[in-house]
C-alpha cells in the first residue's frame, strides 16, 4: 500500500504555517495551475479524483459540486470546521500545521466554482486554531493571494472565519447556515438541499475542512493520481483519528481503504493495557460499533458499510475488555440527549428516554425486557427526524445492544454493574500520542 | 458590570458608556465580514464580544446586540440561550470545563471530574464561594487522541491532563 502523504506531508516542519515556509514548499502553485484551467476542467478532475467528503456522510465531492444551479448568483462557499462528533480531532491539526493547504484548497474550490465569498465555520471551543486561520488569512491577503484579485487574476474573494459557540448541532449542515445566519441551530427540513438553497437562501456548497485539503493536491497530480490511491469509488488518503484504550493514539494519514485492525494493531501498537480489543467504535461516536473480532475491515466507505457501520469522521474509539459497554452507551445516549435541538418530538423526547433507562441499567435497576425496550426506542427515532442527529443517536444504542447484549443482561440479573467502580475500564494516558507521524 | 444588577433584567442604555463604546469598536471591523443587508450574521461575534467586554450575555447585552445589529431582543435572547458558551447570568472568575466524553473518560476524565468537584466543593455547573471558579463537565473537545481535555476560560486547551497537571492549573487559577 502506498506511503504517499496528501495531507500531512508539512506537518512538524519548522513554522510549517506560515506563508514562507508553504511557498517555498510549493504552495499555491496548485492555485496558479488552476487559474490557468478552464473552470469546469477542475471540476473535472476532482470528480475523477473519488474525492469523497471527509466530514462524515462521505459523498462524492465533485459530484456535490454540479448540482448548484447554473445561473442563480451570488454562490457561497461554507467551510465546516466544526469538529464535534465525539472521536473526532483531525481538522485542527491541518489548521494547526498547514492552514495554507485549506486556503489554497478553499481558494481553487471558490474559482472552479465562481465562489466569491467563503465563510470559514470554526467551532467556538478551538479559539487558537480560529487565530491561526486568522492568522493565514492576513498572510494570503497582505501577499495579493485573495482579496480584490487573485494571485493577479480578475477574480474577488473574501474567505472569513466565523466561530461557533458551543453546539454539536451546528455541523449538521442546515444548522451551520442557520447558525451562521446569526440564529440559533435549528437544521432545515431537507430537501431544497444547501446546494440550491443555502446561506441566506442561496446556492452553498459546504465541505469539511479536510475534504478541501485534498483539492490542491488533486490539480498539482491529477485527479487519476487522487484515485489511484485509493480505491474504488474512494480515491486518496485520510486522517484517522483514534483514541481510547492504544498504546499510540492519535492521527494517522493512511490510504481510504486501509484495514481497521491494522491501524489498530500495528500503527497504534495494540491497546495498552495488552488485554483484548473488546470494541471499536470506527467513524465517530455515531458509528455503530464493531466488536472485537469484527475489526478485520477495510475502512473504505462502501466496505464498511458492508460491515454494517461507517467510516464517518475517521475518529476511531478503541476499548479493552476492562471496559462496561453499558456505561459507555449511557455516555454517548447522554450526548446525543444534550445535543439534541429539540426540534422534533422523536429526537427531544427518545434521546432523554434512551440515556435514564441506559443508566437504570447501567446502575443495576434494569427489570429483564430493558435492552429490547432500548432497541425499540431507537427504531422509533433514526429515520423520523429532521436531521440526522436522529440517526445519529439510534445507531449507537442498536448496534450496542445487539453485540453486547450480554453486558446489558448481566447488568439486569446481578442489579448491579459488573464492572463495578472500574466500568471506564483500566485507565489509560495518552502520553504516546502520534500526531502525522510526530510525537505529539 | 458593577452599577448594574446583571441578574436583573435591564436596558442596554444602562450599560456603561465607556463599555459600550468598546463594543462598539470592537464590533465595527467584524461587520465588515458580513454582506451590508445581513448585519444579523454577526449575532454570536457580538455577543461573544459583549460577554468579553460586560462579563456575560444578559439581558442587557443581548438587548445592545440586537439593537446594533437591526433585530429583535428575542432573536439576541434565543442565540444567547442556545449555545453554551453563552452565559446568560455571570460565572466565577474563571470557568474551568471538563469533557467526560468517551475518549476522555478512557483516559480518566470521569475519576477527575468527580475529584474535582469535590475539591472545589461544587456540583456540575457550580461556582466556588469565593466566586473564583465555575466548574463545568462538556462535550467532546477535539482533542480525543491527547485526552483528557480541560478548557480553561474558553481560551487555553489544556491536554492529556493528569491529575498533577490539573493542581497546576487550578493554581494558575487566582
Ligand atoms: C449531527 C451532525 C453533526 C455533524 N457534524 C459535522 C462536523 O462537525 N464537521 C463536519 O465536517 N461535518 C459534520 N456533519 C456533516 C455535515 O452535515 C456535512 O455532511 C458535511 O459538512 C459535508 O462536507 P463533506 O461532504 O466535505 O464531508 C454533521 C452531520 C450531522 C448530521
Ligand atoms: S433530529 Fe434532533 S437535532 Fe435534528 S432537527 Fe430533529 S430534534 Fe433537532
Ligand atoms: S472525548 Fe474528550 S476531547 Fe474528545
Amino acid at each position: 500500500m502506498s506511503d504517499v502523504k496528501v495531507l500531512t506531508a508539512r506537518w512538524g516542519k519548522k513554522d510549517s504555517h506560515t506563508l514562507a515556509s508553504y511557498k517555498a514548499d510549493g504552495g499555491y502553485g496548485a492555485l496558479e495551475k488552476a487559474l490557468s484551467m478552464p473552470q469546469p476542467g477542475i471540476v473535472e478532475e476532482v470528480k475523477i479524483s473519488n474525492l469523497r467528503g471527509r466530514g462524515g456522510a462521505g459523498f462524492a465531492t465533485g459530484l456535490k459540486w454540479t448540482f448548484l444551479p447554473k445561473d442563480i448568483r451570488p454562490r457561497y462557499l461554507c467551510v465546516n470546521a466544526d469538529e464535534s462528533e465525539p472521536g473526532t480531532f483531525k481538522d485542527r491539526y491541518i489548521i494547526e500545521n498547514d492552514p495554507h493547504m485549506l486556503l489554497e484548497g478553499i481558494a481553487i474550490t471558490c474559482y472552479a466554482l465562481d465562489i466569491h465569498l467563503a465563510y470559514i465555520y470554526i467551532r467556538g471551543e478551538f479559539p487558537k486554531q480560529a487565530a491561526a486561520l486568522e492568522q493565514a488569512l492576513a498572510e494570503a491577503r497582505e501577499a495579493g493571494i485573495i482579496g480584490k484579485k487573485l494571485m493577479g487574476k480578475d477574480f474577488d474573494l473574501e474567505v472569513h472565519v466565523h466561530r461557533g459557540a458551543g453546539a454539536y448541532i451546528c455541523g449538521e449542515e442546515s444548522a451551520l447556515m442557520e447558525s451562521l445566519e446569526g440564529k440559533k441551530g435549528y437544521p432545515r427540513l431537507k430537501p431544497p438541499f444547501p446546494a440550491v438553497v443555502g446561506l441566506w437562501g442561496k446556492p452553498t456548497i459546504i465541505n469539511n475542512v479536510e475534504t478541501l485539503a485534498n483539492v490542491p493536491w488533486i490539480v498539482k497530480h491529477g485527479g487519476a493520481a487522487f484515485a489511484a490511491l485509493g480505491t474504488g469509488k474512494s480515491g486518496g488518503t485520510r486522517l484517522f483519528g483514534v483514541s481510547g484504550n492504544v498504546k499510540r493514539p492519535g492521527i494517522y494519514e493512511k490510504p481510504v481503504h486501509y484495514n481497521l485492525k491494522k491501524l489498530i494493531m500495528e500503527d497504534c501498537g495494540g491497546t495498552a493495557s495488552g488485554r483484548p480489543v473488546k470494541a471499536v467504535i470506527p467513524g465517530g461516536s455515531s458509528s455503530p460499533v464493531l466488536r472485537g473480532d469484527e475489526i478485520d475491515v477495510s475502512l473504505e466507505f462502501d466496505a464498511i458499510k458492508a460491515a454494517g457501520t461507517m467510516s464517518g469522521s475517521g475518529g476511531v474509539i478503541v476499548m479493552d475488555d476492562s471496559v462496561c459497554m453499558v456505561r459507555v452507551l449511557s455516555r454517548v445516549t447522554k450526548f446525543y440527549a444534550e445535543e439534541s435541538c429539540g426540534q422534533c418530538t422523536p429526537c427531544r423526547e427518545g434521546t432523554p428516554w434512551m440515556e435514564s433507562l441506559c443508566e437504570k441499567i447501567e446502575h443495576g435497576h434494569g427489570v429483564p425486557g430493558d435492552a429490547d425496550k432500548l432497541l425499540d426506542m431507537a427504531n422509533h427515532i433514526g429515520g423520523f427526524t429532521i436531521c440526522a442527529l436522529g440517526d445519529a443517536a439510534s445507531m449507537p444504542v442498536q448496534s450496542f445492544v445487539k453485540k453486547f447484549k450480554d453486558d446489558f443482561e448481566r447488568h439486569i440479573a446481578e442489579h448491579r454493574c459488573p464492572f463495578g467502580e472500574g466500568a471506564w475500564g483500566v485507565s489509560q494516558d495518552s502520553r504516546e500520542a502520534v500526531i502525522g507521524g510526530m510525537r505529539a | 458590570m458593577p452599577p448594574h444588577d446583571p441578574t436583573k433584567p435591564g436596558d442596554w442604555k444602562d450599560l456603561p458608556k465607556d463599555q459600550v463604546a468598546r463594543f462598539d469598536a470592537a464590533l465595527a471591523p467584524v461587520l465588515q465580514r458580513y454582506p451590508p443587508d445581513k448585519k444579523e450574521a454577526a449575532m454570536i461575534p457580538a455577543l461573544r464580544i459583549g460577554q468579553e467586554i460586560f462579563g456575560h450575555a444578559g439581558t442587557a447585552v443581548q438587548q445592545l446586540c440586537a439593537e446594533r445589529l437591526g433585530t429583535s431582543p428575542a432573536r439576541a435572547e434565543e442565540v444567547a440561550t442556545f449555545y453554551v458558551m453563552f452565559h446568560t447570568h455571570p460565572t466565577g472568575k474563571h470557568l474551568l470545563e471538563i469533557c467526560t466524553n468517551v475518549s476522555c473518560c478512557l483516559a480518566g476524565a470521569d475519576r477527575m471530574f468527580e475529584q474535582l468537584k469535590r475539591r472545589l466543593g461544587v456540583e456540575n455547573g457550580g461556582t466556588t464561594k469565593d466566586g473564583r471558579i465555575t466548574l463545568r463537565e462538556v462535550e467532546c473537545l477535539g482533542s480525543c487522541g491527547t485526552a483528557p481535555a480541560v478548557l480553561v476560560d474558553e481560551k487555553v486547551m489544556e491536554e492529556r491532563v493528569s491529575p498533577q497537571k490539573l493542581e497546576t492549573i487550578l493554581g494558575g487559577l487566582q
